[in-house]
């Protein structure tokens, strides 16, 4: 089963700039992969129920009881870029 | 030659500590003569902490001078691979995206080892975002095998092995989502556990692949091993996928042999591409078992072929969700030149990530988009349901099961890096576990022909530990292997 993949376009979607190199490279192998994967489906009947955690937790509560969060000084320590006590970033605005 | 104090395993640490024979700052300064001597050419560590060692090591025996009691871990030196993060301690995940991100917060497993009194030397070399066999994932360059430094540790908690199987430190931690604690440790010749999913707590734990992450230990013995678990495991409410088990005393039982256990020999781990050094000891070593009293038997992990298949959409999806944070807003690296958000976050993984995280992500992110969804994941978790049963069939009739941890020895740097489906192989016995959630343990069982160590892998059902740590001292202790890497000769 070949595999087409628009690498452009899930590049897109993961927000990844590849270099033409990049893409070149993916579009060989992960139709090569996915084609090895795919061999989920030869055995996944629709009796099958799935399994997200090996190990089910179901409503996992706490108290609600009040702790003390990061300092707003902590939380901006990594930013790269920061301005009076906010995350910094180009403009997000199309057009604005 | 003689050996030095960071030779020593840290059950016998603890004694000598116990008994006033040694101090905390002779270990931890014996600990840093070897990192000195040995670490420019294995390279385990990325990120190395001497100062706040020795600080430690000398509150430590100031504090043993008052006479209060201390915990067994209090005073060995441990490293932590650099996944865990670490407050105030530089952690990168082996990534260019967090070359200089320093936590604000510590992960549960350090937290509570450090609450003990474990003395830290540094963080350790792994690749990128946990993501390989053979830490060549590595943003920072490969680690190298102690036992041969033209091969690899193997992955990706490469520099946590080789960083104990050289005595740079006496233990250290790892993570495993997919093998990656006991195939490194098969790789370096020393001991590796994973536990049960959730037995310990993956805050701090920077994630690769939720369901499957699992904080491990890498030791030079079992008993370290079940040490290092009693001091780790239990309850946090900081991760709701922690188990709220209570933690059983590891250690105790240890000694009580194999007698009367039934162990199952996994028949689909003794094919193909399986290294006839690697079944030789491992089938050895399962005769050795037998004669200590195992009741030995042929089992079966029917839907083990599609393991493979099913962990490279599981965990490549997880991934591609969980990677999503780092786009240069709120840590890490951010590029240059974005005209707006979006360019300015493509641009920044772009360059920060390297080709096998992009390989993941973009895996993932096609295996969860619109369309691909229930082809890809949703039949991958349909196995995950698969593999599950499999082993609760087995475990009716077994005990413990008993395979190959990896199918080969340290391979050459360089070997396998142009093949993503020839790398990924090597894991095809530990993935199971993973997905099924149960404990596994990776124990040295002997060199092939070229003097590179083997390990035996033990699996046991979910919250077996105690019978797997115990099946697998009796294995250690019956073979007495010395494993001490031709590297460290003349340190």
């Amino acid at each position: 089963m070949a595999v087409e993949i628009d690498i452009e376009h899930v590049a897109r979607l993961a927000r990844l700039a590849l270099s033409e190199e990049e893409i070149g490279q993916l579009r060989e192998q992960l139709p090569l992969i996915l084609e090895h994967a795919a061999k989920v489906g030869e055995v996944a009947a629709d009796d099958v129920p799935p399994t997200a955690y090996a190990i089910p937790r179901a409503n996992v509560y706490r108290e609600d009881d009040p702790e003390p969060s990061l300092p707003q000084s902590e939380a901006l320590a990594n930013a790269p870029e920061q301005d009076d006590g906010r995350f910094k970033v180009p403009r997000i605005v199309e057009g604005g | 030659m003689t050996d030095e104090l960071c030779d020593l395993t840290g059950s016998e640490l603890a004694a000598k500590i116990a008994g006033g024979e040694v101090s905390a700052t002779e270990i931890v300064e014996s600990s840093l003569r070897r990192i000195e001597a040995v670490d420019d050419e294995v390279r385990a560590f990325l990120t190395r902490t001497p100062e706040v060692a020795l600080e430690r090591a000398a509150e430590l025996d100031a504090h043993r001078g008052t006479g209060a009691p201390q915990h067994a871990v209090a005073g060995i030196p441990v490293a932590l691979k650099d996944v865990l993060a670490t407050q105030g301690i530089r952690t990168t995940c082996g990534s260019l995206i967090l070359e200089e991100y320093v936590p604000p917060y510590e992960c549960t497993a350090w937290a509570r080892l450090s609450g003990h009194g474990s003395v830290l030397m540094g963080k350790t070399n792994c690749d990128e975002f946990a993501m390989g066999s053979s830490n060549e994932n590595s943003a920072f360059g490969p680690v190298r095998n102690p036992w041969d430094l033209s091969r690899v540790p193997g992955g990706s908690s490469g520099g946590s092995a080789a960083a104990v199987a050289a005595g740079e430190v006496v233990w250290a931690l790892g993570t495993d989502t997919g093998g990656s604690v006991r195939q490194p440790a098969s790789l370096c010749g020393v001991v590796g556990l994973k536990p049960t999913y959730g037995l310990i707590s993956r805050y701090g734990l920077i994630a690769f692949a939720s369901s499957l992450d699992t904080v491990g230990a890498l030791t030079r013995s079992v008993r370290d091993a079940a040490l290092l678990l009693s001091a780790i495991a239990g309850k946090d409410h900081r991760d709701a996928t922690s188990l709220d088990e209570s933690v059983p005393d590891y250690v105790g039982g240890l000694d009580g042999g194999v007698e009367g256990l039934r162990v199952g020999v996994v028949a689909e781990a003794f094919g193909e591409g399986v290294e006839p050094g690697v079944s030789d000891a491992v089938r050895a070593s399962i005769d050795r078992l037998a004669a200590m009293g195992a009741v030995v038997g042929d089992a079966t992990l029917p839907h083990a072929e599609y393991t493979l298949s099913a962990y490279y959409l599981i965990a490549p999806s997880e991934a591609s969700s969980n990677l999503a944070r780092y786009d240069g807003v709120r840590y890490g690296f951010r590029a240059e030149g974005g005209a707006d958000s979006v360019e300015m976050m493509s641009l920044t993984r772009g360059q920060g990530f390297g080709p096998e995280v992009k390989r993941r992500v973009m895996l993932g992110t096609y295996a969860l988009s619109a369309g691909y969804y229930e082809a890809y994941y949703g039949q991958a978790q349909k196995v995950r349901t698969l593999i599950i049963r499999d082993y609760e069939r087995m475990f009716e009739d077994f005990d413990l099961l008993v395979s190959p941890t990896s199918p080969t020895t340290a391979f050459p740097i360089g070997a396998k890096v142009d093949d993503p489906l020839a790398m990924y192989l090597n894991d095809i016995f530990t993935i199971p576990a993973n997905l099924a959630g149960v404990p596994a343990i990776s124990v040295p069982c002997g060199l092939d022909d070229a003097g590179l160590p083997v390990g035996l892998q033990l699996t046991a059902p979910v919250l077996g530990e105690r019978l797997l740590l115990r099946a697998a001292n009796a294995l250690e202790g019956d073979l007495g292997l010395v494993l001490r890497p031709p590297l460290l000769t003349g340190v």
